[in-house]
């Protein structure tokens, strides 16, 4: 019996890879082969997909990118054996991409069947929980504190911190949320775990609820990831059954349970507060704090918001330690982040590295640049709220610190390369117009601001008064950045300015003449 | 054409059959805290949209204000007041898939059609509908079709995926 590994993984799936199982499936039995078709979750290394890999003795061997009429012919080179073919790639694990990186987060994923509870078990999970039912709550959010975990939704609040806030109200009930809603173009971390190894995201929120005494979590799930969503009903329904959740998580006597909310194609429900509305069944406006959702969350009651990524690296910090966590990175940004790789990139993927990679590194070195083959121009870093930076600032650290000192915003480790065919006021326009699209219209800057934004761009692109216009753009950016209630509105000016200050020509200026 | 009295009789007809859908879904998730995102969810999962009469029968069940309802209804972009196409097309256009040429696709698709975003093709295949992110940003560009992802959508594509939905019932 030989095992198979095809991904389930919707990126995987866009590209064939369910197809592809069919055909494994059809073929072998054609041929009276006997194999095990593991759906795993993606490797991450999304130009391969779909990847395929045979186990053998000597390990997993990959094929990649495997299409359905090249099936019969890797039967017949013998592949199931993990013979030569032209699509083999060799072993998995050597693969330069994967090998150079730092998987803690990530170690299971693409590796395991994301819904076989003993496997998860057999490769290090459940251990975080069962050293944190040996634990005193506080005793668990000081390992967390020490660790350095920040949140890795995008504002890099440390997670300790905001758990030790919830541990010491008052109030009953608490409440777990697991912000799901992964809206910031150019990332898929939350989905590849979500799709690819669920368990620990699980854990880590039955370890935050024992941390700080919520029995109940909810995972608010973005509409966009209608796979995600069937593979966390299947993963949750296992979980119940192995007690991971329940009344009884573990044996502990301890309760803890969640359950999965829909969004509904509203970017700002990925900002806390407003998600919170949302799950209380209400429209997706933000909240002005105080109060904190630590103090008033959830129904006004105590409440931990962390993101898909914070609560999955929270395991691996109870199972071996702060320590293990933090010596990873540099600064204050300890750990590893997930980065993706997405645009205009050759190799696109998820590259989890410690903090203090520079872009450079992942745009060649992981990229193995543009995938148009022109020169990079332009990378916007964290989302559509991020900063879009030149060539001169690839050399940055990619630390909290270091980044946002270059003008940049990591958030949460999106990047996406433009090569030089881009125009950058029209990403301009375009930031304005999603800001327009998405904002909660609770507070002015943000609501009128970003309409007046894409006019005002409107009349520099068309040559009417552009000195005027781009002073005007500038002061509205300014307001925006100032007056607004969140950073939705807040940080919409980050890449309208920056596209400014890096490419004046493509407004119009000649770089001579900056305006500033 | 239809008559004024026909139209009218059409729409009861179909609020008589939506109505089951819509009280169905009130009380399976009536005891949930926050239950109306999953009930407008249940609501348009069945139907493929929210028929104008849900509001007032939600408000209803849940002891909300009719204001209170619709004002989430019309709030999230994925609520339709209207039924959409036998096939519904969603096109990112978030920034990853703009920078392998989403831009193009856009306007080549919708003159293919010769519908704008929100708009359903008049034989009633095809609804278009704008979406920022599917999280397929390595693989961009990146369509939705019928809750199916696809990736690395070039024009060639694109054109194949939409013909098999045309000559599809």
């Amino acid at each position: 019996m030989t095992t198979m590994y095809v991904p389930r993984d919707a990126a995987a799936c866009s590209v064939g890879a369910e197809e592809v199982a069919q055909a494994i499936a059809r073929a072998a039995s054609a041929r009276g082969d006997r194999i095990d078709i593991v759906r795993n979750g993606s490797r991450g290394m999304f130009w391969l997909e779909p990847l395929v890999e045979v186990a053998t003795p000597q390990g997993r061997i990959a094929y990649g990118p495997v299409a359905p009429e090249d099936v019969a012919s890797l039967f017949d080179a013998g592949f199931h054996t993990g013979a030569a073919h032209r699509l083999c790639l060799g072993p998995t694990e050597e693969i330069a991409y994967l090998k150079k990186q730092e998987r803690l987060t990530f170690a299971r994923v693409g590796v395991t069947d994301p819904l076989n509870l003993s496997e998860y078990e057999a490769h290090g999970g459940l251990r975080g929980l069962r050293a944190a039912l040996g634990m005193s709550s506080r005793d668990i959010v000081e390992e967390v504190v020490r660790s350095g975990l920040r949140g890795r939704g995008g504002a890099a609040f440390p997670c300790g911190i905001k758990w030790r806030t919830v541990l010491g109200a008052e109030a009953r009930p608490k409440y777990i949320v697991c912000n799901a809603d992964e809206g910031d173009a150019g990332t898929f971390s939350d989905r590849m775990i979500m799709e690819g190894d669920p368990f620990v995201l699980f854990e880590g929120m039955a370890i935050a609820g024992i941390a700080v005494g919520a029995a109940k979590g909810y995972i608010y799930l973005r509409s966009e990831y209608p796979d995600a969503e069937r593979t966390l009903a299947l993963a949750i329904a296992a979980a119940r059954q192995a007690s991971l959740l329940g009344n009884d998580v573990l044996g502990s006597g301890r309760a803890f349970d969640l359950e999965v909310r829909r969004g509904a194609g509203a970017y700002i429900c990925g900002e806390e507060t407003a998600l919170l509305e949302s799950l209380e069944g209400k429209r997706g406006m933000v909240r002005p704090k105080p109060p904190l959702p630590a103090l008033e969350g959830l129904f006004g009651q105590p409440t931990v918001v962390n993101n898909v990524i914070t609560l999955a690296s929270v395991p691996i910090i109870l199972d071996k330690g702060a320590k293990y966590y933090a010596d990873y990175g540099m600064g204050r940004s300890q750990g590893t982040l997930p980065f993706q790789l997405a645009g205009n990139v050759k190799r696109g993927g998820l590259v989890e590295k410690a903090f203090g990679i520079t872009l450079r590194e992942l745009l060649y070195d992981y990229g193995g640049g543009s995938a148009s083959g022109r020169p990079i121009r332009a990378v916007q870093v964290g989302g559509p709220l991020g900063a879009y930076l030149p060539e001169s600032r690839f050399d940055t650290p990619l630390d909290y610190e270091a980044f946002a000192a270059a003008g940049g915003m990591i958030g949460h480790g999106g990047v996406i390369a433009f090569d030089d065919t881009v125009d950058m006021a029209q990403m301009a326009r375009y930031a304005m117009e999603f800001c327009a699209i998405e904002s909660c219209g609770k507070c002015t800057p943000c609501r009128i601001g970003s309409r007046r934004g894409v006019e005002v761009i409107d009349h520099i692109r068309a040559g009417r008064k552009p000195a005027a216009n781009l002073a005007l753009l500038r002061d509205l950016c300014d307001t925006m950045t100032y007056g607004s209630l969140c950073a939705m509105g807040g940080l919409t000016p980050a890449p309208v300015v920056s596209a400014l200050d890096h490419f004046p020509e493509d407004f119009g200026v000649s770089p001579a003449k900056k305006v500033s | 054409m239809i008559s004024k009295e026909k139209r009218a009789g059409t729409t009861d007809a179909a609020d008589a059959s939506s109505t089951g859908v819509i009280d169905q879904a009130i009380a399976e998730n009536r005891h949930l805290p926050g239950a109306l995102l999953p009930i407008l969810h249940a609501i348009q999962d069945r139907l493929g949209f929210i028929p104008p009469h849900a509001a007032a029968r939600i408000a209803d069940g849940l002891n909300l204000s009719h204001a209170d309802v619709h004002g989430v209804i019309s709030f999230y972009h994925d609520f339709r007041s209207a039924p959409p196409g036998r096939h519904v097309v969603k096109l990112c256009r978030a920034e990853a898939c703009q920078s392998m040429g989403a831009v193009a696709l856009e306007t080549r698709l919708k003159a293919r059609l010769g519908i704008d975003f929100g708009q359903t093709t008049p034989d009633g295949a095809i609804t278009l509908e704008p979406v920022y992110c599917l999280g397929n940003c390595a693989l961009s560009p990146a369509v939705m079709i019928d809750s199916q992802l696809k990736g690395r959508v070039t024009q060639e594509r694109l054109d194949g995926l939409i013909a098999s939905l045309e000559a599809k019932p």
